[in-house]
């Protein structure tokens, strides 16, 4: 066992790659992740982010590159970490076959909690995450919102110093979701580490630090203000008549990274360097003959962030870097 | 401690899940109980109407009134009349009849000769039943007050020289249906897991590999003897087979076939992607098990490379085990080899199960 370099980090990787035949799936990963945070992968389906995190757990063997994780060397000491760690697998992988309270009894048994210990444990996962009238339930039979309850109550009975979770609301209602966070925040206040992964932009929002992947790189981290903050494209917001045509003509702008629609107005990432934005905007639409509502700067959120990112990253590859 | 109370977890979750699957409950008494009942049915056929063709070169009074009181018993049906034997061999190859019955032109000195046989009856030993029809058919005829002076008959017994009865039977079919059903509720069993998506969450839980491949195997045990109980109560009751050995012997020599087809389930499980997989694979190990095991055919007669292949099977074992201990009584002593080889056996797949089996994904 080796130990942390430094002890507020939980989380250490250098160089992490993974490939699965000619696919990578994993590119040259560095990350840095501090204990009692939430630490959210952002990235879209394909982006590696199950896959780091199963490397993480010790369930994947890295290609090449170093992992530590709570001072343990992955995946030679992996074994010996699983005591420590909680991982919610993005499918529910508990028994749909049992109920509710036999699964319960099994995730206690299996991380070996003492007798005197278990049902005191199991009693106060049953009430913090409202499964008292569950108990005699099928797991296989439960909601979405109800199995993902189950699944974070019965990896959390041993109470891991880290917990993951892959994907956990992807299943949920936005009700559940928003009460899923608060338990999440309690859980960070008690001192557990936890990394999430997600594809919910508003999700990304309320982590204390993420990481935005794609096709298997970091395009960017930081917390979420400090990268909307740093964000290499500026934000103009623009109201039309019209919004179709005038999205298909400002993509067309060499300075117009991207164009969202959100209902009738448009979002639109322009140059970072363009002294003008508004200006060049309302000059773009003009000599087309569109007359623009409103045109404005505004600050830049987390998905312009993640567009941005993933854009520049393909530009570059475009260019044959 | 820490580890028994990691086995036992995975124990009592493989039992509850045991008794709500209704199919594999189901096949626990009913594979056993149906091919025994389906065996028995073969096995206590009353043969009438066999087709029978004659060759009578003696043509006296004498073979006349044996081929007739041969035709009363009603067991064969005289169909055909042949000119030589050579003619009844072609058609009992062609399947026109199952017995031959062949009269010399010297059959009447021939009966005054109690040391030489008068009449030779062919019968197509391909189908068991036949045979032994025909066995007691000959024996019927030398003892029919019929005639004073009975003409003893010689049987040669074609395509399949050993003879045999629910008495070899039975014994082996419990070897067939622990192999059948153990190894495969065994080789499904962790297979079932990753396509369910549990085996992603037993891997990241501090549960050994070994804790859980033995966890696996010991719900199944139980099951297993359950099933000897059951085939050797049908067998006393139904067919009256004889048991001659201690009842603590036949449950130990069970005890070891049953741990040795579940870990060679084990093995299988680890190999397999999905259920269907599996289950291929386990008829990989059901067929040669059935065939060259000395349950069809006797080992002795089979060719060298079948009798080594049969040797790596543990049913071969078995069934010199359980046909020593039930039906000649035989002690452990004496069959202690075949027990060590099933020994070495469990000790061979349990290491491979558990070396195969890596809590990793890839």
């Amino acid at each position: 066992m080796t130990s942390s370099p430094q002890d507020d980090i939980a989380i250490r990787t250098r160089g992490l790659s993974k490939r699965f035949g000619a696919v990578r799936a994993v590119e040259n990963l560095d990350l840095d992740i501090t204990r009692s945070q939430i630490f959210g992968f952002l990235g879209p389906n394909g982006s590696g982010k199950s896959t780091t995190i199963r490397m993480l757990c010790g369930l994947l063997t890295p290609t090449s590159g170093d992992i530590d994780v709570l001072g343990h060397d992955i995946p030679r000491d992996a074994e010996a970490l699983k005591q420590k760690v909680g991982y919610m697998t993005q499918k529910f992988s508990l028994f749909d076959d049992m109920t509710v309270a036999e699964n319960l009894r099994f995730m206690a048994d299996i991380y070996t909690l003492p007798r005197r210990l278990r049902s005191g444990r199991i009693d106060e996962a049953v009430e913090r995450y409202r499964l008292e009238r569950l108990l005699g339930q099928f797991a296989g039979t439960l909601s979405g919102g109800q199995k993902q309850r189950l699944a974070l109550g019965a990896s959390m009975l041993h109470q891991p110093e880290l917990l993951f979770l892959d994907e956990p609301t992807s299943a949920v209602d936005p009700e559940n979701r928003r009460a899923f966070w608060e338990i999440l925040f309690d859980l960070v206040a008690e001192g557990t580490t936890i990394l999430v992964s997600t594809h919910y932009m508003d999700e990304a929002e309320r982590c204390h630090a993420i990481a935005i992947l794609d096709l298997g790189v970091l395009v960017a981290s930081g917390t979420p203000a400090q990268l909307a903050s740093d964000i290499h494209a500026r934000v103009v917001q623009v109201e039309a008549e019209s919004p179709r045509p005038v999205a298909k003509l400002l993509d067309r702008q060499p300075f117009v990274h991207s164009t969202a629609q959100i209902g009738s107005s448009l979002r639109v990432l322009v140059d970072h360097d363009l002294d003008d934005p508004v200006a060049a905007t309302r000059r773009a639409a003009g000599d087309a003959g569109f007359t623009l509502r409103g045109c404005e700067a505004v600050r830049a959120n987390l998905e312009d962030v993640f567009v941005s990112a993933t854009q520049e990253r393909k530009a570059k590859r475009d260019a044959g870097e | 401690m820490k580890s028994l109370q990691r086995i036992f977890a995975v124990v009592m979750k493989e039992v509850r899940q045991l008794r709500r699957d209704r199919l594999t409950f189901g096949m626990i008494i009913g594979i056993p109980t149906m091919q025994l009942l389906l065996f028995g049915f073969a096995i206590n056929f009353d043969v009438r109407n066999l087709p029978a063709g004659v060759v009578d070169l003696s043509g006296s009074a004498a073979s006349r009134g044996y081929v007739m009181q041969m035709a009363n018993a009603q067991v064969i049906d005289i169909q055909h009349q042949a000119a030589d034997a050579r003619e009844l061999e072609q058609l009992m190859r062609q399947g026109k009849i199952s017995v031959g019955i062949f009269i010399p032109h010297d059959f009447e000195r021939r009966l005054q000769q109690p040391e030489r046989a008068a009449v030779q009856l062919l019968v197509d030993g391909s189908d068991t039943v036949v045979q032994a029809a025909a066995t007691r058919l000959a024996a019927a005829a030398r003892t029919s007050p019929y005639n004073d002076a009975p003409p003893p008959s010689e049987i040669r017994t074609y395509y399949n020289p050993e003879r045999r009865s629910a008495v070899n039977t039975v014994p082996g079919l419990i070897g067939v249906i622990l192999t059948m059903t153990m190894t495969m509720f065994t080789a499904v069993a962790i297979v079932r897991e990753r396509e369910r998506g549990n085996l992603e969450l037993l891997i990241t839980t501090p549960v050994r590999s070994s804790e859980l491949m033995l966890a696996k195997i010991l719900p199944y045990v139980l099951i297993g003897l359950v099933q000897v109980v059951l085939i050797l109560l049908l067998g006393k009751w139904v067919f009256q087979v004889p048991f001659r050995g201690t009842l603590g012997n036949v449950f130990l020599v069970s005890l070891m076939f049953i741990v040795a087809n579940l870990a060679l389930g084990l093995v299988v499980s680890t190999i397999a992607q999905t259920q269907f997989q599996a289950m291929q694979m386990t008829f990989f190990i059901l067929l040669p098990s059935i065939l060259l095991s000395g349950f069809v055919f006797p080992f002795a007669g089979m060719p060298l490379v079948a009798q080594w292949i049969a040797e790596v099977l543990p049913m071969t074992h078995f069934m010199r085990l359980i046909r020593g201990v039930i039906l000649r009584g035989a002690s452990l002593q004496e069959l202690s080899g075949e027990l060590a080889i099933l020994g070495v056996f469990i000790a061979v797949s349990m290491t491979l199960a558990v070396a195969r089996f890596h809590k990793r994904l890839d």
